[in-house]
């Protein structure tokens, strides 16, 4: 049984990814890394569940190795 | 490793087995007279085992080493007849502190509650704890400690080993029942047996420098990450004994090993640190340090202990401390069944219980070096945002890692007899007992954990119905008197509770109403006549 929601929780999901966008918006690539590092450290911790992260972590890697093109 | 300067020395002497035509039988040769091997040595005299003690070495060398010993060791220590004289020489502490730079981000009290005996934690140089133990071994008629004997050989047997052992004055063989090796992180025995110790190797390098000096910082623990007299790195500053502190200061993966020991390097860092230079060097090492283990410690009659099953990294002092748990959990276990009252099976759950403790610790000291010494460009990010958020967001100050200090490990064993009633309180199946004040029949302030001792114990609430039997019990109220309440408190008691204690104080039943089937059915259980453990 899979612990992670993956439908769309979000009742306006444009607002929520422009948020994140914004947050970014003027930053080095190492201050959006550190930002992120934040933020993600905040969100694992309410969420709060183990399993949940895992899944996350499981779902993330997985769609990564899927985008990264062939090496060669 | 350094070349050390000889602290204590002992005497080699040639011992009657050398001049006997075939090999002498021993009960037990414990192999590594270090703080493990000194301790199981102990511990199974005191159990009326006859012991073989060898050494290598004829020697205690300088260095401090381990300085940090925790509750639940001194607990053991103190039934070993050592603590008293380490609790008066060592520096008792519990407080904690972490700083990020110039602030404080934390601190920590490690034994917030009273009524304990021993202290959370006492700092310690090994050299003072091993001579400690040594005096009291040499006061144990039938424990035979043999310096400068070397174990250059190892046969198994069908019902033993031959080890043959080298002397100045030539070699000799010996015949054991049980083999105890606790011949430390390079255990030759290991080597022998061609045994594989597999794990992390973390690559940064690490300085650690007895400094002596007159210091007015308090007796605590401070860690400090990216601290201004060490850019972007951290370190450790920990009082011992004689005015001796204990710094760590992490030097990176790159460091020269060699050049960073050289006094011209290692006194302007301490100066920077110190904010003086009225101090003197007593010890400087440079190490690296891996977590890993044995897969198995128990080989045949071969039974590995302490460093030589098991390494982790120092943070968390989780090295010496594990290492004398083991000691203890096997002590009493190889006694039982050298007197015949258990069966072989029992040391089976030596390796169980003492390899899940193993994990445990390693996966501790693994996280804490995770965290103290990041590997990559992210996990530094993912440190430094933890730091950064732990100064506004309670969550990330729990993440932040410094060291997980050693703690007992609660045993999930076919030993005990799992709960059939709920219970509250401090006092957990498998773990050791929590510590009482109490008061014996006359009167007297007495530990519990002294009363309990090292065999196995009943302790019962009476109820008016009788009194059950067993090897030893303690009654509460009439043996021992909980004369604050703290014992009730503690395990949770009601009138005819009783709990059934292990020789290693770890417990291993307990019933609200306890009948003579259930508590003999326990004992055995106990001592592993019950269930297949490999």
């Amino acid at each position: 049984m899979s612990a992670l929601v993956t439908e769309s929780r979000f009742s306006d999901p444009d607002r929520a990814y422009r948020a994140l966008i914004e947050a970014h918006r003027g930053l080095s690539d190492e201050e959006s890394a550190a930002l992120n590092s934040s933020l993600v450290l905040i969100l694992a911790n309410h969420i709060g569940d183990q399993a949940v992260l895992q899944e996350a972590l499981a779902l993330a890697k997985q769609t990564m190795e899927q985008t990264q093109p062939a090496s060669g | 490793m350094n070349t050390r300067k000889i602290l204590y020395q002992f005497g080699y002497r040639r011992c009657a087995d050398q001049d006997r035509p075939s090999p002498s039988r021993h009960p037990v040769i414990v192999v590594g007279a270090g703080p493990v091997g000194l301790c199981t040595a102990m511990d199974l005299a005191q159990r009326g085992i006859p012991v073989v003690l060898l050494d290598d070495a004829d020697r205690i060398g300088e260095g401090s080493r381990g300085i940090c010993y925790a509750k639940r060791t001194l607990e053991i220590l103190d039934r070993l007849g050592v603590a008293g004289s380490c609790l008066e020489k060592g520096v008792t502490w519990k407080l904690g502190k972490v700083f990020q730079g110039d602030d404080q981000l934390y601190d920590f009290d490690l034994l917030p509650e009273d009524g304990h005996k021993m202290p959370a934690f006492i700092n310690l140089q090994q050299y003072y704890l091993e001579r400690a133990l040594v005096e009291r071994a040499a006061e144990l008629p039938n424990l035979d400690i043999r310096w400068r004997n070397k174990v250059s050989d190892l046969k198994h047997r069908n019902d033993g080993v031959t080890l043959t052992i080298e002397t100045p004055e030539g070699s000799y063989d010996l015949d054991a029942d049980w083999v105890v090796a606790a011949d430390g992180a390079r255990s030759s025995l290991r080597g022998m047996l061609g045994l594989k110790f597999q794990g992390e190797v973390f690559e940064d390098r690490f300085l650690i420098a007895d400094v002596k000096m007159k210091g007015d910082f308090p007796p605590e623990r401070w860690f400090w990450f990216d601290p201004p007299f060490h850019d972007g790195r951290s370190a450790l500053l920990h009082k011992q004994p004689d005015d001796v502190w204990r710094i760590d200061l992490q030097l990176g993966p790159d460091a020269d090993a060699k050049a960073e020991q050289a006094p011209e390097r290692v006194i302007p860092r301490l100066r920077q640190m110190l904010g003086h230079d009225a101090f003197t060097l007593e010890w400087v090492s440079v190490y690296t340090f891996q977590c890993r283990r044995l897969e198995r410690f128990v080989h045949g009659r071969v039974i590995f202990a302490g460093d030589a099953a098991h390494q982790v990294s120092p943070f968390g002092a989780r090295g010496a401390n594990s290492g004398i748990q083991d000691a203890e959990n096997l002590a009493w276990k190889l006694a039982l069944v050298l007197k015949g009252e258990a069966p072989e099976g029992l040391i089976d759950t030596y390796d169980l219980e003492r390899s899940a403790a193993a994990d445990e610790n390693i996966g501790h000291s693994t996280r804490s070096t995770d965290f103290i010494a990041p590997r990559s460009a992210q996990e530094l990010r993912f440190r430094d945002a933890t730091l950064a958020l732990a100064r506004h967001a309670p969550f990330a100050k729990r993440m932040v890692n410094s060291g997980r200090l050693s703690m007992p490990s609660t045993y999930e064993t076919p030993l005990s007899t799992p709960d059939s009633d709920a219970w509250s309180g401090s006092a957990r199946l498998g773990a050791p007992l929590p510590d009482v004040p109490m008061r014996d029949s006359s009167g007297q302030p007495i530990w519990l954990l002294e009363a309990v001792g090292g065999e196995e114990t009943l302790i019962h609430v009476p109820n008016g119905a009788t009194l059950p039997t067993g090897k030893r019990v303690l009654v509460i109220g009439k043996d021992l008197i909980d004369v604050e309440g703290l014992f009730a408190e503690r395990f949770d008691t009601t009138s005819g509770s009783t709990y059934l204690v292990r020789p290693d104080q770890h417990l291993a039943a307990r019933w609200r109403r306890a009948t003579p089937p259930l508590i003999e059915r326990a004992s055995l259980r106990m001592k592993g006549f019950e269930g297949d453990y490999v």
